[in-house]
């Protein structure tokens, strides 16, 4: 009786299309969001901000990103490693080529850079489908961290090849480089969060969101009844490129401050996010937030148990990272393919019943 | 201009030795692809997993010692013994079955239902777990492969071509090697295919699982034999790709060539995978060869991928496969 | 159903202006001859039936007609002009809505999201409007969603509107797309084998939403059926298919009686 949605009448189409339309989850939405903006800045710590917050903000935005390609489009791409050293350099390249820019627009225009890189690379998905593109993609990803490690006109011809992120301040407080405050990291952080999540919840709920679908669906019926196959793939390549993008730049100028593209954006990062929206679920917006924090906590909290408690050394909790983590992907695809967004939706229908079984 | 274009030829066949080592990986993919029509991601990794299983084997290594030792303060190592090659070699062989019929009981058994794309997404776990396995088992540092195989530049092709054109070819007798166990390989694979009863039995799985079924062909037993083979596959590029470059972690990411390898010669030929490997191995040589004074170096990188890209936009179906003709 | 084949003289239907005219098309897969040099038209208004054995090419035909395979030789004509060859979707634009044989609808989707789908080609709001749920994007979703509620009443199916459509029985997965196709409001529908699969209630439940979409929307149809008392019983016109070629044209009680027809179906000693 804790949950419950009976007495509540949608009398229009409009109530009824609203993202929480029952008035239980509105107001705990509303109050997660309160607690996130107001409660959390005021008694972050550094740990929890660079060990925790800051890695799930930004890798949920990565997630957001590649679920609109392939939960929501049906596009497989392990390309997601590259698409965020193109955030990350061009977020660079702005910020030290504009000083004056306000870093948040760098940033965004970061994510339309890696939306332009995204377009192109996605002009092959016309023709290809299935796994054959997932290793088309392999192209953009083996390509791109080529180009940011032979290029030095990409890290401004720095002697270690690196690149490292300016000081910017937003409203007089920075929020990049080495002085920046932990609660400053999350909160723009949290705001990128939060902006892009509603952009991505606008654009599955409406036309270019069903049109996605069908293409994931059934890509031929879906050309039949009107849907631009060509246009819905596109936009799906630059909507989640955009994300990507976003989170690569976030991921180098907020959270780790200096990266190097063969490192910090290896072909691993690119399965990284796969495996949270698998995990997470496919086509959910929830989903991605909890895979990503699932991926990102567990090595987190393996490396507490067995390093910290049982004092064995890292490289073994590294494998044993590896190990869960494929074993669950696994688990995951034969146990429960619709990832944690099904089973939180699970635990919502025995909510709505609680405490009467039947 | 004759010395750059006999250079230009060795770096050719070079390239030619590398595509054939490409192709032996490739084999294994186009195996289980062709029976199962699982898209096998892991393929990379179980090369890397093979050879690593050996050389742990020939050196005696412990399995596992360090987490052993992590967890019961011991400190053992080795079994000190070495063993021979060809036992080696035998029980590697033996590692891979048990791996193939793990894969189909804990993994393959449920998913067999399941779209091509769960698969292929439920093998990069596949990848994954048996990355940290792998690493976890038999320690993650580079290490040399131990066997006799030949090595070192053939004489007899440097002096002959010495000779005949005024320049020596440096030709690798590893290579020369591999290319002849990719050629026996294949072949037997060929013929096993042909002629024996499980190889029958394969090619009507690959032709229609259904159909397979209903004559009484048990499609497990059929996913267990292939993905030995294919086990075994890797394992013999393993063997080689280790002999040239020791036996460490990037291995997996060479095999991952072997995927627009396939995408070039279509995932169910096995002429295409050769074929597919071969032009990939000189195309990527010698493409560095003539770009790396303009766009620098380490193109091997993303070539192979980048070609597989464009000849698919112009032919999707690869070099081998069969037209597509869509139906609704 | 038999009160229709009686008013087969009802003006309205088979004397109107031609929708559709197609000259002389021939379809070639390599070296095999899907269709024929086939030729016909559908006028505006009418029950348009294309009967014949298996593999004669009637998919095929639908198929054409809709965009998806374009013909080696021969003219389409859609009121009025001369179609170039175009993309499905383009096709979808112009107002020509299909079903399929083996149900296409878009599973993980909800019914109301496939109703809604299939009015893609009608909603105008930009891309950006979209993104930002920003006014006319919020006021076009909810006049789209009245129109797809319409639908929904008239088909019955309101009881399904938010439950993913891969669930749903056979019947009912059927209704939905009929559903989705006349979402985009067509000006011909085309219908593959609408009838496939069902039982005796169910072919009567169909054919008279078939009937009632054509007398209350005006909307022409052309469908692909092998339940030859149906046919007979609801179509205006009939075209008869065989290995491709065109063996038959007319109303249903000139193809009953066309030696052609008979020979086809029931096989000629040879």
């Amino acid at each position: 009786m804790l949950y419950r949605e009976a007495g509540e009448f949608r009398t229009s189409y409009p109530d009824d299309s609203q993202t929480f339309p029952i008035a239980f989850d509105k107001f705990r939405y509303y109050a997660i969001l309160a607690v996130l903006f107001v409660g959390v800045p005021f008694i972050v710590n550094d740990y929890w901000a660079n060990a925790v917050l800051v890695p799930v903000l930004v890798w949920s935005i990565a997630a957001l990103g590649l679920n609109i390609l392939t939960g929501y489009c049906g596009q497989i791409s392990l390309g997601t490693g590259g698409f965020m050293a193109v955030g990350a350099y061009s977020c660079y390249k702005l910020m030290t080529a504009f000083p004056d820019l306000n870093v948040v627009f760098c940033i965004f225009l970061s994510g339309f850079v890696t939306a332009l890189v995204g377009i192109v690379f996605g002009v092959p998905s016309l023709r290809i489908k299935g796994f054959y593109l997932a290793v088309a993609t392999l192209a953009a990803q083996f390509f791109l961290v080529w180009l940011f490690n032979g290029v030095p006109w990409f890290y401004n011809y720095s002697a270690s090849g690196q690149i490292t992120v300016p000081e910017r301040t937003v409203f007089g407080i920075a929020v990049t480089g080495p002085y920046t405050e932990p609660w400053a990291k999350y909160l723009i952080c949290m705001f990128f969060v939060f902006v892009l999540a509603w952009l991505a919840r606008n654009l599955t709920r409406s036309s270019v969101g069903r049109s996605w679908m069908a293409i994931r669906d059934m890509d031929i019926a879906a050309e039949i009844i009107g849907v631009n196959p060509l246009k819905a793939k596109l936009q799906a390549f630059a909507v989640s490129s955009f994300f990507v993008g976003i989170s690569g730049a976030l991921f180098f100028s907020v959270y780790l401050g200096a990266v190097e593209a063969s490192e910090a954006f290896g072909i691993n990062q690119s399965f990284l996010v796969l495996f949270m929206v698998i995990i997470g679920g496919l086509g959910s917006i929830f989903g991605s937030f909890a895979g990503a924090a699932f991926i990102v906590l567990l090595p987190v909290l393996l490396k507490n148990l067995l390093v910290g408690r049982l004092s064995w050394p890292t490289d073994i909790a590294t494998n044993s990272e590896f190990i869960i983590v494929g074993a669950l992907i696994i688990f995951f695809l034969i146990v429960e393919p619709h990832g944690l967004a099904h089973l939180a939706r699970l635990f919502k229908e025995k909510l709505r019943l609680w405490p009467f079984p039947h | 201009m004759v010395e750059q274009l006999l250079y230009a030829i060795e770096v050719s066949l070079n390239g030619l030795m590398t595509g054939i080592l490409y192709s032996l990986v490739a084999l294994g993919f186009v195996l289980i692809f062709k029976a199962s029509g699982v898209f096998n991601y892991a393929q990379g990794i179980m090369v890397l997993f093979a050879a690593l299983t050996l050389v742990g084997l020939q050196a005696g290594q412990v399995p596992f010692a360090h987490l052993i030792n992590a967890v019961f303060g011991t400190r053992i190592y080795s079994f000190g013994w070495n063993l021979p090659a060809i036992a080696a070699i035998a029980l590697s062989a033996m590692v891979m079955v048990v791996l193939a019929m793990a894969v189909e009981k804990f993994i393959l058994k449920f998913l067999v239902h399941q779209e091509p794309v769960i698969l292929f997404m439920a093998t990069i776990g596949l990848a994954y777990f048996l990355e940290g396995f792998g690493e976890l088992m038999w320690g993650g540092e580079i290490k040399p492969l131990d066997l006799p195989l030949p090595v070192g530049i053939s004489d007899t092709i440097e002096s002959a071509t010495f000779e005949r054109f005024g320049y020596g070819f440096f030709i690798d007798k590893l290579d020369i090697a591999a290319a002849c166990v990719a050629a026996v390989l294949v072949l037997s694979l060929v013929l096993f295919f042909q002629y024996s009863k499980i190889g029958r039995a394969l090619r009507a799985v690959a032709d229609d699982h259904q159909a397979a079924l209903s004559v009484g062909i048990s499609l497990r037993y059929i996913w267990v034999v292939i993905w030995s083979i294919a086990g075994i596959v890797g394992l013999a590029a393993g063997i080689m790709w280790g002999a040239k470059s020791g036996v460490q972690f990037s291995l997996s990411l060479i095999a991952l060539k072997a995927l627009p390898v396939l995408m070039l010669g279509g995932f169910t030929s096995i002429p295409g995978a050769i074929l597919g490997g071969i032009i990939i191995g000189v195309g990527e040589k010698l493409f560095d060869f003539f770009m790396n004074p303009i766009i620098g170096g380490a193109t091997e990188n993303w070539f192979a991928y980048m070609l597989a890209l464009i000849f698919l936009v112009f032919r999707p179906q690869g070099l081998f496969g069969e037209r597509i003709i869509e139906r609704v | 159903m038999s009160d229709k084949a009686n008013s087969e003289a009802k003006p309205k239907n088979g004397s109107g202006e031609i929708l559709m005219e197609l000259k002389g098309i021939s379809l070639r897969f390599g070296g095999v001859l899907a269709i024929s040099d086939v030729s016909f038209d559908i006028k505006e208004g009418e029950i348009r039936a294309i009967i014949g054995p298996n593999g004669a090419g009637k998919s095929s035909m639908l198929n054409v007609i809709s965009g998806f395979y374009h013909p080696q030789e021969g003219e389409i004509w859609f009121r009025g002009e001369r179609r170039p060859s175009m993309r499905p979707h383009r096709v979808a634009a112009q107002g020509i809505a299909r079903t399929f044989q083996n149900i296409a609808l878009f599973k993980r989707m909800t019914t109301l999201d496939n109703i809604m789908t299939g009015r893609m080609t009608l909603m105008k709001s930009s891309f950006a409007a979209q993104a930002l749920w920003w006014g006319p994007a919020e006021r076009e979703e909810t006049e789209h969603r009245e129109k797809a509620e319409r639908i929904i009443d008239f088909l019955g199916i309101q009881a399904i509107r938010k439950i993913p459509v891969g669930t749903l029985p056979y019947g009912l997965q059927k209704r939905v797309e009929l559903g989705r196709a006349l979402a985009a409001e067509p000006k011909l529908l085309l219908l593959d084998e609408p009838m496939a699969g069902m039982n005796v209630e169910e072919k009567e439940d169909m054919s008279r939403f078939i009937l009632d979409v054509n007398d209350e929307f005006g909307t022409t149809i052309a469908l692909i059926e092998h339940d030859m008392g149906v046919v007979m019983d609801i179509s205006d016109r009939i075209v008869v298919m065989d290995y491709g070629k065109k063996i038959g044209d007319g109303r249903p009680a000139e193809i009953r009686n066309n030696q052609h027809v008979i020979d086809a179906y029931l096989g000629v000693a040879h």
